[in-house]
């Protein structure tokens, strides 16, 4: 018989992200894909965690639950205490917009626009006026190291240096998240190395980073490490 | 949700076409050829209901015309006791009973056209001599180039007096001098005492202005001429008697022509059993001739529009294989935090700057094509102002129009999967 009071874990005022008893099941014709089940966490304001598995743990739908970009079957996903579950579309867009920071393993630069565009592209989409959104892009490209390349489009740029630009266009509007799957997964390993010093220099400043990766090389610059199969996590290690 | 940032999309929206320069003009072309096609469609048509109109209104839209006609029952050779001349037509008897019964008439002019050979001095030449009162000229507004016009004494006196047209001065080599000089009409001789200048092409109120005329008062048509006339055509002597061609009826205001006309019709109904005379109304044959412009108009801005309906589907077209295309896009912006409306206007914006682009270009050629139609066929043709707007107005409709679906298609594309798409 289930209790009269669902049992809640306290809410912590020190965490960012909180996920409950989370579940996403994919329906595929007839039968039910179970992407996440029964997962429950929290993230404290200003951690690094990496997310580890195999493919077809739930790592990616993780990531988009994080992401917002979809909600959960059942459980509460609570990010900075509000309930995601009752936002419709353009509040989860706005979401996305202020609060969330993407980085993609392919970079996902949009191509026909340039490296200064790619990086207003968030402040656009906020209504910034365009002398502000043209001043931050400058700043983001400096401390990405690519002022002189504001003008270029991501094909004229290295692989290294197109993650950097989705890195600086990731803190336009100033997230409290950030969210990277699979950084490095594009890159070589020297480049992947500046990438992940980039995400640190973030992570001091005071992101919190939430990223995918399956080479515990990578893992090893998160302060925990989560690991999942099947849907579930398996265990949480903490320490750098 | 609808907000934009004005120049800015328009900005990007332009630089996206730009990516694919040659698509997208392929793209325009629909809108321009449709919107070409409505303009040029709508010149031709304006042009030729103008010529027609402005022919029509050189009648006088305040005037009634009633010509005197030959019956048709006359021309059987019934027997008849005036089987050797033929009776019909006008009456002085209307032009005084129109003059005094019917209101709201500002002048009533009776014509009587006669052909004589004018002879002055050595020249001669056969004239049309057209009898009438002074109200002729106040009626056909010619200008006087010398002396004078007829006046009422010269009706009522039968003053042998004529005035000549400028072509017809001309042609009898006459200068300003033939003023007061003797010319011979016929039989008889008048003198000039004035010239006024020859109608315009086109005709004024009279019928058809070939001719060259000479005017006369009507009372010395009558006295002089007699009510009978001959006409001799190729060797047989044909004899009418007609005692006025014409009446021309002029009402004081436009709005009571039609009454005018229904009081007019009453009256020959009563008086002319033989159906001997046609009433013709400038006003109405104008409103006919509207009424067939607009006709005219909406039948070629219906073909035109259908083009620009092809236009509409081929933009659609390619903006639905460019939401295709440009999934993943739609995706990274989606992820980034754009909300489906913003991704709306962006493609929205794109579609509509594209016909609108398409309508601007069209209008252009749309301004050729009747330059070159009247250039080669001398067909007159006038680019109404309201078609550029409407062709402007219904391209960028077009664009919202068909821009829409795909647009809106675009935005409900799930970002995960959208991200996921190669």
């Amino acid at each position: 018989m289930p209790p009269l009071i669902p049992q809640q874990p306290p809410v912590d005022p020190e965490t960012i992200i909180r996920f409950e008893h989370v579940e996403k099941i994919y329906r595929m014709g007839d039968h039910e894909v179970r992407a996440l089940d029964d997962v429950s966490l929290a993230i404290s304001p200003g951690r690094f965690l990496a997310v580890m598995g195999a493919s077809g743990s739930g790592k990616s739908t993780l990531m988009n639950l994080l992401g917002c970009l979809d909600k959960p079957t059942a459980g509460r996903y609570l990010l900075e205490n509000r309930d995601v579950a009752g936002l419709d579309d353009n509040a989860l867009s706005a979401l996305r917009l202020r609060r969330i920071g993407f980085i993609f393993q392919s970079f996902n630069l949009i191509p026909q626009l340039t490296v200064r565009e790619n990086i207003e592209l968030p402040m656009f989409y906020l209504d910034r006026d365009s002398a502000t959104g043209n001043r931050r892009a400058l700043e983001l490209a400096e401390l990405v190291g690519l002022s002189d390349r504001l003008d270029h489009r991501p094909a004229q740029l290295s692989g290294g240096q197109q993650q950097r630009v989705a890195i600086a266009r990731a803190l336009a509007n100033d997230p409290v998240i950030i969210l990277a799957d699979e950084p490095t997964g594009n890159l070589d390993s020297k480049t992947g190395r500046q990438i992940m010093e980039l995400l640190v220099r973030c992570n001091a400043a005071g992101k919190t980073i939430v990223m995918v990766t399956h080479e515990s090389r990578l893992a090893a610059y998160a302060q925990a490490r989560l690991h999942m199969s099947d849907g579930r996590v398996d265990r949480v290690e903490e320490g750098a | 949700m609808w907000k934009t940032h004005g120049w800015r999309d328009v900005r990007l929206g332009i630089k996206d076409l730009m990516l694919h320069k040659l698509r997208s003009l392929l793209t325009m072309l629909g809108v321009i050829f449709g919107v070409a096609s409505v303009i040029a469609m709508l010149a031709v048509g304006e042009g030729a209901s103008r010529q027609a109109l402005d022919q029509i209104r050189r009648l006088g839209s305040r005037n009634i015309i009633l010509t005197s006609v030959k019956p048709v029952a006359d021309e059987g050779g019934q027997p008849n006791r005036n089987s050797f001349m033929s009776v019909y037509g006008l009456l002085e008897d209307d032009f005084l009973r129109i003059r005094e019964t019917i209101a709201w008439i500002q002048r009533v002019v009776p014509v009587r056209l006669i052909r004589k050979m004018a002879a002055l001095g050595e020249r001669s030449l056969e004239l049309r001599v057209v009898g009438t009162t002074p109200d002729w000229f106040t009626l056909v507004r010619r200008p006087v180039i010398a002396g004078r016009i007829l006046g009422p004494n010269d009706d009522d006196q039968s003053n042998m007096v004529c005035i000549l047209t400028e072509r017809g001065a001309r042609r009898l080599l006459a200068t300003k001098s033939v003023l007061g000089q003797k010319i011979r009409l016929g039989g008889s001789v008048f003198e000039v005492i004035g010239i006024v200048a020859s109608a315009e092409a086109g005709g004024a109120v009279q019928a058809p202005d070939q001719n060259v005329d000479v005017y006369i008062p009507l009372s010395a048509s009558l006295s002089r001429y007699g009510r009978r006339i001959t006409y001799r055509t190729s060797g047989t002597r044909e004899l009418e008697q007609v005692e006025l061609h014409q009446i021309l009826v002029e009402v004081t205001e436009e709005q009571y022509v039609e009454e005018v006309a229904r009081a007019l019709e009453a009256m020959l109904q009563r008086f002319h059993k033989k159906t001997d005379v046609k009433i013709s109304i400038p006003l109405t044959l104008l409103r006919q001739a509207e009424a067939t412009k607009r006709t005219f108009n909406i039948v070629l801005g219906s073909i035109a529009g259908i083009s620009l309906l092809v236009g509409g589907i081929g933009i659609m077209n390619i903006m639905l294989a460019s939401v295709t295309e440009r999934t993943r896009e739609i995706g990274i912006r989606r992820a980034i935090g754009a909300r489906r409306g913003q991704i709306v206007m962006q493609f929205l914006i794109e579609t509509v700057v594209l016909s609108g682009l398409g309508g601007v270009i069209g209008i252009g050629v749309g301004f050729l094509i009747p330059l070159a139609i009247s250039r080669l066929s001398g067909l007159p043709t006038q680019v109404p102002l309201y078609g550029l707007a409407l062709s402007f107005g219904i391209s960028v409709l077009i664009g919202i129009v068909f821009g829409l679906y795909p647009a809106i298609r675009a935005a409900n594309l799930h970002p995960i999967d959208a991200l996921r798409h190669e």
